[in-house]
């Protein structure tokens, strides 16, 4: 049944017979290219050469092109090859194949260096492109805003409440652990470090003004970046794939009204309650360390913690959080709607979503800690 | 009622498909014959798609065999399977293309994994499958995402065709296509079943493609085959869906 291929060549008065025995199948692919590719140096040789397949016991789309390929190069200036012995089965697929037009042309990318410059100047041109675009979709979520302030009845309370359960109500016990751990290796470290100047109480203050001030409010950011912004964007990316946005838009609905407002919202109202349980967590876990590992009794660590920092420092954790949540907002919902239709695009969103949110929210940081230096907060 | 044919290239025996509670399939018998182009009818969610999955093994069975080119797939080892799974080729409702992969990537896919074939040879064979399937060369650089429906659905076949199977799985193959770019698909199926001598299983809702490019008809009903036969049969059966079925408004249009 899979008898090996061959191709022989028999000697016909001027003319030469190629006959082809075997099967010319894809399995014996490797074999049969060059055993044609060995008979196409005949072309010329002899006045008429044909191609006898009549031993051929076994034939695919693969054994019949390369039979005919053999026989286009054979052909010679007006003079064609012709292929004999076909048998019925097989004649309407090398037919088939017949009717192939040449080879396409192979799309090479090479690599040179004004394509590496290229490369970079649309890279370069792209980070433009994305502060437009997160621009954009800040007016157009403000805008959205203020339409349902005008018209309360289009604000969908049920969408805000199931997105708030998600980022917010299921966040809270990874939020809760990591931030509780966190605070414990802050005042381990401290008291470590502070040990050795006999400092051992100062931890409570280092603790207070991190977690409070900057740690908090970032780690929490950070992990809401990487929960819900890469949730939003992979959300709203395989809407659009399957053209539900464009659906919502013909219907007269608003994509940005309809699923990005109550996303924002509840990102919003999200972030600070995030960060507040955060910030509690990693006290305690900060006072639990610092009680047994240092030494520092409950009542001292709370009396501490009470001289050491004001109200100030927790409204200045506070204020930043909203803010760096319509940033990481506003990024997985650009992400989202810029989504191709490509599995891999979607990918590419994502984890684009992801970075940039992270990156803006420690930029972010970095704004407001100048700001609050300057008006003395 | 399904006779044993001694040459089925398919042999589903007793197949029983539940999910939850639901019984999709209940002791169902169906024969594939070798070289034939078996319509598969029914009324929507009767199972037709769970039959199909289930013999290409995306569904879990409860009970039953399934033989395919002789093998039993349950007991067949992983190497067995995989050698009935090169010889039979899927063309998925929605297509199923790779969306980030081009359509000649797509094609080539699954012989590059099999076979060990020069860069020339995939192109040229490539570019011979897309003819088969009635598409210029010009589309293979293309994305999933740049083409349009009917397109899908042949690109999507001509992947199904690059292995040269001898089965082939259609699930609704005209489903979303035009009447004339139907017309033009069930040809296709034909002209290709002839020319590559392939048995295909078609999953169908509709009656064009029963008329003009079906051997034979399966038709499942309560999670089993009710009728199977060719055309006469089924017209002449007394079976209340059927009647409904092949005598109904739309029947009509289509006998003319």
């Amino acid at each position: 049944m899979s008898a090996d291929p061959t191709l022989e060549r028999i000697a016909q008065g001027n003319g030469l017979a190629l006959c082809a025995a075997g099967s010319w199948t894809a399995r014996f692919a490797p074999v049969l290219e060059k055993m044609v590719a060995d008979a196409e140096k005949l072309r010329g040789s002899r006045p008429n050469i044909f191609i006898d397949v009549s031993q051929v016991s076994k034939l695919d789309t693969f054994g019949a092109w390369l039979i005919e390929r053999l026989r286009r190069s054979l052909t010679d200036g007006g003079i064609e090859a012709k292929i004999a012995g076909l048998s019925a089965n097989y004649s309407s697929l090398v037919d088939e194949v017949r009717r192939v037009k040449a080879e396409p042309a192979v799309q090479t990318r090479s690599v040179t260096i004004t394509g590496m410059l290229e490369q970079i100047g649309r890279s370069v041109a792209g980070i433009g492109g994305t502060l437009v675009g997160l621009i954009e979709m800040l007016g157009a979520v403000l805008a959205a805003a203020g339409h349902v302030l005008i018209r309360p009845r289009g604000f969908r309370l049920t969408s805000t409440v199931h997105h708030l359960e998600q980022v917010c109500w299921r966040a809270v016990p990874i939020v809760v652990l990591i931030t509780f751990l966190i605070g414990c290796i802050i005042a381990q470290q401290g008291i470590f470090h502070f040990r050795q100047f006999g400092a051992d109480i100062f931890v409570v203050d280092m603790l207070g003004v991190l977690v409070l001030r900057e740690i908090g409010v970032l780690l929490v950011a950070i992990m809401v970046a990487g929960r819900s912004g890469s949730a939003y964007t992979a959300e709203l990316g395989s809407m659009k794939m399957r053209e539900e946005i464009d659906a919502l838009r013909t219907m007269g609905f608003d994509p940005i009204e309809v699923l990005i407002l109550p996303r924002m919202l509840a990102l919003v109202m999200a972030l600070p309650i995030l960060a507040f349980l955060g910030a509690m967590a990693a006290l305690y876990g900060g006072g639990l360390v610092a009680y047994l590992y240092g030494g520092v009794e409950p009542e001292a660590f709370l009396l501490r913690l009470r001289d050491a920092i004001s109200i100030n420092h927790f409204i200045v954790g506070l204020i930043k959080a909203p803010v760096m949540a319509a940033v990481i907002g506003i990024v997985a919902c650009v992400e989202g709607l810029a989504v191709q239709g490509s599995a891999e695009s979607l990918g590419q969103h994502t984890t684009s979503s992801v970075v940039k949110g992270i990156f803006l929210v420690i930029v972010m940081d970095g704004v407001f800690a100048i700001f609050f230096a300057s008006i003395g907060m | 009622m399904v006779g044993e044919i001694s040459d089925a290239i398919i042999r589903v025996r007793d197949i029983t498909v539940q999910f939850g509670k639901t019984r999709i399939l209940d002791g169902l018998n169906l024969d594939v014959k070798r070289g034939e182009i078996l319509g598969f009818v029914g009324p929507s969610g009767a199972g037709k798609s769970v039959l199909t999955r289930t013999i290409i093994g995306l569904v879990p069975k409860v009970a039953g065999r399934i033989e395919v080119f002789g093998v039993d797939l349950d007991k067949a080892n992983t190497a067995e399977r995989r050698g009935v799974e090169r010889r039979w080729g899927v063309l998925f409702q929605q297509g199923a293309l790779f969306s980030s992969l081009t359509v000649r990537q797509n094609i080539q896919f699954p012989v590059r994994e099999y076979l060990n074939l020069s860069q020339r040879l995939l192109d040229e064979v490539m570019v011979a499958k897309l003819g088969m399937v009635g598409l210029k060369p010009e589309v293979a650089d293309r994305f999933p995402s740049e083409l349009s429906g009917g397109m899908i659905k042949r690109v999507a076949l001509a992947r199904a065709l690059a292995l040269d199977p001898e089965l082939v799985f259609l699930d609704e193959p005209t489903s979303g296509l035009d009447p004339i770019g139907a017309g033009d698909f069930d040809e296709l199926v034909r002209t290709l079943q002839r020319t590559l001598g392939l048995t295909v299983f078609m999953v169908t809702h509709d009656l064009d493609s029963l008329y003009t490019a079906c051997d034979r008809i399966a038709v499942l009903g309560n999670g089993k085959i009710i009728a199977a036969g060719s055309i006469a049969d089924m017209q002449a059966s007394q079976h209340p869906w059927l009647q409904q079925y092949f005598h109904g408004k739309r029947a009509r249009a289509v006998m003319g």
